[in-house]
């Protein structure tokens, strides 16, 4: 029996690597409570994981099959999900607070009459319940949050939680599934990955982020230091930028975008809103190349450049590509 | 075509978050509230769509203390019909899935061919009551949404959703839940004949004897903290463009590590 279920998340025909924070975060838990760790992986490619999520701490991997689960359905996905914890009745289930884990989470939970505590950034376990820490207001401020109910729910957010290897069985329990499809559900008609292999901004490990000072369209300095800095690192942007129409609203940091915690964000031509304080203060380090030197944001920066950044990002990045080169 | 709008009343986003005194939530003295940014392009594309129908209702629901009711004024501004206030200490601040089992039993009485949430309220964060509203109703969800088409006949739509690096088309039957996501469109001003309108639209207060549900918690909070106040660093003014870029490169492998 597992008294943790960790839910291992597939895209694209591998395993996300926040199905390693959580495993990882999963077995210390797990520990904790004196119990076992089991993973839940759907559809009949899942198998193949096992052995990497045994890696990192899990003795049992569920894998469960079925017409309707090969590929991502809300409701289809959901329902082998609730099964599958109505089965083996662990005490705790955690999900990662991806753009998958957002949609499949509540519509789980409420499957099973609770709440999850949405986007943790760090557990603990006090007197036999899980505590999980989350941000609120976009990191304005945070609170604790734990579960009344059984079982105790959460999704955490990518790129927090460490990977830690601890080697155990991750046996693989294969279970049979057949969604109920008289309960409706979406089909879907088509799918536009992108193919540039970019990483979303809620997992890329660095993030240069321009804003009004970009003055336009033209965000080619910013890729280029994106690319340079590797396929760990993106491209954002501030809400301005995004209003003006520059740049999709999906690149958008800040309250009313996505919320940030890179190694190293670096913010060109942003001036600082609160709002977007408040959605990349977590990044690690923070570099600010700004022409204005009382623009807000450098009292958040760890590295501030004074200058115009059509001057500074060029000598940036060929300094990079020096460093990065050797 | 007819819609419920799942509305929340928010702080500001430029608001500055400030813990109380023993821990247990915010101050809300001073606080400038809106209505979440997200729930206005639900409003919106409500609007729109029974614009484009040339008929229907577009009805807003609410939870909230009193002061939710000025929220729910501004959508009827902007052009919605009517609206539904809960208003109720046991369901104003409660968690998710109390919200979507209020929710649901409110949009119990109300005849609509889609809901709209927003995919998250930019306060507490969320982001679970559309797709919890949705499994209690058992209806289809779709989250995230920047698109939505609806079929001549209002049986489907063919929506647009926000996935990671992409996008996914989906035909989803209606009725069916929708959350908002930013893209979907540009909400429109009240205007000021829309303002005098508003102040004459019926808005039917209920409680959760009304809505005949016992509210209970599900999850629980404590110990509300500010996060660590960030130090300014270092700061490169008065520098050519290579040096302070060589300067801080370099600092960034050799003392803060991240490359």
């Amino acid at each position: 029996m597992s008294k943790v279920l960790i839910y291992g998340e597939i895209k694209g025909g591998k395993i996300k690597k926040t199905a390693f924070e959580l495993a990882s975060e999963g077995r210390k838990i797990a520990d904790g409570l004196g119990g076992d760790l089991g993973a839940v992986v759907i559809g009949s490619q899942g198998e193949q994981f096992a052995s990497d999520l045994a890696r990192y701490g899990v003795d049992t991997v569920f894998v469960i099959e079925g017409a309707d689960l090969e590929n991502y359905n809300s409701e289809y996905f959901a329902q082998a999900l609730a099964h599958v914890i109505q089965e083996k009745k662990p005490e705790i289930v955690l999900l990662s607070h991806t753009m998958q884990g957002k949609d499949l989470t509540p519509r789980t939970a409420a499957k099973l009459g609770v709440a999850s505590i949405a986007d943790c950034v760090s557990f603990e376990v006090d007197g036999g319940k899980l505590v999980g820490t989350r941000p609120m207001y976009a990191g304005k401020c945070n609170a604790q949050w734990l579960s009344l109910a059984s079982p105790q729910m959460a999704t955490a957010r990518p790129n927090v939680l460490e990977t830690v290897e601890n080697p155990k069985a991750g046996t693989v329990e294969k279970i049979a599934f057949t969604p109920d499809n008289g309960r409706l559900s979406y089909t879907t008609k088509d799918l536009t990955l992108d193919t540039s292999g970019k990483v979303d901004l809620t997992e890329a490990e660095i993030i240069v982020s321009g804003g009004r000072g970009m003055g336009g369209t033209d965000y080619s300095l910013l890729e280029e230091m994106a690319s340079i800095f590797g396929p760990a690192a993106t491209v954002g942007a501030s809400r301005a930028a995004v209003d003006a129409g520059w740049r999709p609203h999906s690149d958008q940091v800040g309250q009313t975008g996505k919320t940030v915690c890179p190694n190293l964000y670096v913010a060109c031509g942003i001036s600082g809103s609160i709002q977007h304080l408040a959605g990349m203060g977590s990044s690690k380090v923070i570099v600010a190349i700004n022409k204005d030197p009382e623009a807000p944001i450098f009292s958040k920066a760890d590295y501030g450049i004074v200058g115009d950044l059509f001057k500074v990002v060029p000598e940036f990045n060929k300094e990079l590509k020096v460093l990065l080169a050797e | 075509m007819k819609s419920l709008v799942c509305l929340k009343q928010v702080p500001d986003t430029e608001t500055q978050i400030k813990v109380n005194a023993d821990g247990t939530g915010i101050v809300t003295d001073g606080i400038k509230y809106v209505i979440n940014p997200y729930d206005e392009f639900s409003v919106e594309e409500a609007l729109r769509l029974k614009e484009k129908f040339k008929a229907g209702e577009v009805v807003i629901l609410s939870i909230g203390p009193d002061r939710a009711t000025e929220a729910i004024r501004t959508a009827l501004a902007m052009g919605a019909d009517r609206g539904i206030h809960i208003n109720d200490d046991a369901i104003n601040s409660s968690d998710p899935f109390v919200i979507a089992q209020a929710l649901a039993a409110a949009a119990k009485g109300v005849e609509f061919d889609v809901i709209f949430c927003g995919h998250r309220a930019i306060d507490d964060d969320f982001g679970e009551a559309g797709a919890m509203l949705a499994e209690l109703l058992q209806l289809p969800q779709v989250t995230l949404v920047t698109k939505v088409d609806v079929g001549a006949d209002k049986k489907t739509a063919v929506v647009e959703r926000d996935i990671e690096g992409g996008k996914e088309v989906v035909e989803v039957p209606l009725p069916c839940v929708l959350t908002s996501q930013k893209g979907l469109n540009e909400p429109r001003y009240a205007s000021l004949p829309g303002i005098m309108k508003a102040k004459k639209k019926p808005i039917d207060k209920k409680t959760s004897g009304d809505l005949g549900m016992v509210p209970e918690a599900k999850l629980q909070s404590k110990n509300y903290t500010m996060p660590p106040v960030r130090q300014a660093g270092k700061v490169f003014a008065d520098m050519e463009p290579a040096e302070a870029a060589k300067v801080v490169v370099q600092a960034l492998r050799n003392e803060a590590k991240v490359i």
